[in-house]
């Protein structure tokens, strides 16, 4: 029996559950740890793909920052996945199988040779060392860039969170747009002037994905849209919508102006943060609260009655 | 032992009609499997339930439901009610279920599982070998019934197993074993299935309408479970979702929909270093 009942009046429809408690588990992940391994992550996959292509077109400058920032990135990115571990040095087990239907275990083949190869690119760039090896392993990593991108927003779908798994088909272009713009963002952060003109026409391609497929989170899920409207995932996500449209404003004088680019990038860099937090702040709400259980699944209940 | 590929899917019927809330299966299961306690003694003041709900150190739950006593209800099913004789007010009454983690057909926690911790065992049940998890914690938001959870303590995934020792030893699980009214009945699947069709039937021909089987159907979301109910109220009332279905059905969408913008973003990288030399 839930105390809610009498406050039919507020809740969007009428809905019982067992004193008002939570049906779902939250996800068990911790936070920083998990939201910078998704932003981290995407990142680097931009930025390793930026590098291959800015070696090959002779972007020396461009390609240094894509292979450091894609190196940096994706070892962080393991780090902080090993360190949400509830036993770290068994991180290995992750390699002991590859299960297609466990994004993890998809997500760990594509993230462990991916940081590899972006480590050898950047250790290469670094000591000037090995030049062919370093640019053949810059070519892996960018190949394997894209991936690197998406597979998160599956890792985080494929959940019964409600606000995550309800948005299973947008999720992949929220993180692939915001990726964009996060890789962009460290480009035009460090690269030089005269080599930033990709990364500015990426990151306002990314700009419009992200902002496209956030305004379908906030209002195109029905009840699982809540929670990313609302409370600290509603503010984080204005925010990262504020900084995106920012940073595109500024990137397009970057080319000419230095500060103007390394504003840019520092907005597309905190937006891409907001933007994985407050998506993450959402799905661990909408599994808090039953209604997002019990409704939705009611009204699929009726729908399937009705014949419909 | 049953030869290989012979043994029949075992699983549990819990018929909260007869539980008396005598909680004797959280205990037998927390003693067998060496249960730690959960929180010491807290106390949710809500009801006489004072567990809360299933987790990594509950793997029997037994939840106590307090509301109006249905006045159409013309059978006393002998549950403890409250209230002044020969008055309007009917009084409340309480309902009584034993959870616990349901086994799926399609188990969403063993799918997700990247390390093939969580297997499905010769039983139709799904365990975790402790020895292989290395607490990813993917498991826990992927089950529909909010059913698996990390052990602070211990870092590692732990759920109910069915007591996979006892089956293996040919004894049923401890909770099964200590329920006093049989409310918890251990046995082949099938045959369980057909006993829970009979006792639905009884109860509806004496009077008690709202009697219903939960996670019996292997038509549903998750394939059927093998841990299933009967249950006198809506699956919400006791905490239970309606409509649960598991996530990984939507995978291979999933994937399309990743490779597609995968794709996107690297045709899009790929764009903006052609034509313009800057
Ligand atoms: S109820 Fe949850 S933990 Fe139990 S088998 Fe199903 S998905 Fe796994
Ligand atoms: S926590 Fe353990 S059982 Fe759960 S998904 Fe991870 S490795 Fe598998």
């Amino acid at each position: 029996m839930s105390p809610r009942r009498e406050r039919a009046m507020v809740e969007p429809a009428e809905f019982r559950s067992y004193y008002g408690r939570p049906i779902l588990k939250e996800p068990a992940w911790k936070q920083p740890d998990v939201p910078l391994y998704l932003f981290l992550g995407g990142a680097a996959g931009v930025s390793a793909m930026t590098a291959a292509l800015a070696d090959v077109t002779g972007r020396a400058g461009l390609a240094r920052v894509g292979r450091l920032v894609a190196s940096g990135g994706s070892i962080a990115s393991v780090a902080a996945l090993v360190h949400d571990l509830g036993k770290p040095l068994r991180f290995l087990h992750m390699l002991r199988v590859l299960k297609p239907t466990s994004p993890l275990s998809v997500g760990s083949w594509i993230l462990s040779p991916f940081s590899a190869l972006a480590a050898v690119s950047a250790a290469s760039e670094v000591t000037g060392l090995l030049p062919r090896i370093g640019r053949l392993a810059g070519a892996g990593a960018g190949l394997l860039g894209p991936p690197m991108c998406t597979y998160t927003a599956v890792l985080l779908a494929d959940t019964a969170t409600p606000s995550w798994h309800e948005a299973h088909g947008t999720l992949p272009v929220l993180f692939a747009g915001s990726a964009l713009t996060s890789g962009a963002g460290a480009a035009l952060l460090a690269a030089p002037a005269g080599e930033v003109g990709p990364a500015v026409r990426a990151g306002l391609a990314g700009a419009v994905a992200e902002l496209v497929a956030e305004h379908h989170l906030e209002t195109g899920l029905g009840l699982a849209s809540e929670p990313y409207r609302t409370g600290r995932a509603g503010k984080l996500l204005k925010a990262a919508k504020a900084l995106t449209v920012a940073g595109a404003g500024l990137s397009l004088m970057a080319q000419r102006n230095r500060a103007a680019g390394v504003l840019a990038g520092a907005a597309y860099l905190a937006s891409g943060l907001c933007t994985r937090f407050g998506v993450y702040a959402a799905g661990v709400e909408s599994a808090k609260d039953p209604k997002y259980v019990v409704i939705p699944q009611r009204e699929r209940i009726a729908r399937r009655s009705e014949g419909r | 032992m049953a030869e290989y590929g012979t043994q029949p899917r075992m699983g549990f019927f819990t018929d909260t009609s007869v539980c008396i809330g005598c909680k004797a299966c959280e205990v037998a299961c927390k003693e067998w499997n060496g249960v730690p306690e959960a929180g010491g003694l807290d106390l949710l003041g809500m009801s006489y339930d004072n567990t809360g709900a299933l987790g990594s150190n509950t793997w029997r739950h037994v939840a106590f439901v307090e509301q109006p006593k249905p006045a159409e209800s013309t059978v006393d099913l002998g549950m403890p009610d409250v209230g002044a004789p020969g008055q309007d007010d009917p009084g409340v009454r309480w309902l009584m279920s034993s959870d616990v983690c349901k086994h799926c057909t399609h188990a969403a926690c063993l799918d997700v599982c990247p390390t093939g911790s969580l297997f499905r065992t010769e039983f139709g049940t799904v365990v975790v070998q402790q020895d292989i998890c290395n607490g990813c914690g993917y498991c826990v938001p992927a089950c529909p019934y909010g059913v698996i959870e990390k052990r602070e303590s211990d870092g590692r995934a732990f759920k109910c197993t069915l007591c996979y020792d006892r089956l293996g030893a040919g004894m049923e699980p401890a909770c099964a074993k200590a329920c006093p009214t049989d409310s918890i009945q251990f046995g082949e699947l099938d045959e369980l299935r057909e006993r829970a069709d009979e006792r639905v039937r009884t109860l509806h021909d004496s009077g008690v309408p709202e009697a219903r089987l939960y996670g019996h159907d292997p038509e549903d979301g998750v394939g059927g479970d093998g841990a299933f109910f009967l249950l006198l109220d809506e699956p919400e009332v006791y905490g239970l979702p309606p409509d649960p279905v598991v996530t990984t059905r939507d995978l291979p969408a999933m994937w399309r929909r990743a490779t597609v913008a995968a794709v996107g973003a690297a045709a899009v990288v790929v764009a903006s270093f052609l034509g313009r030399r800057r």
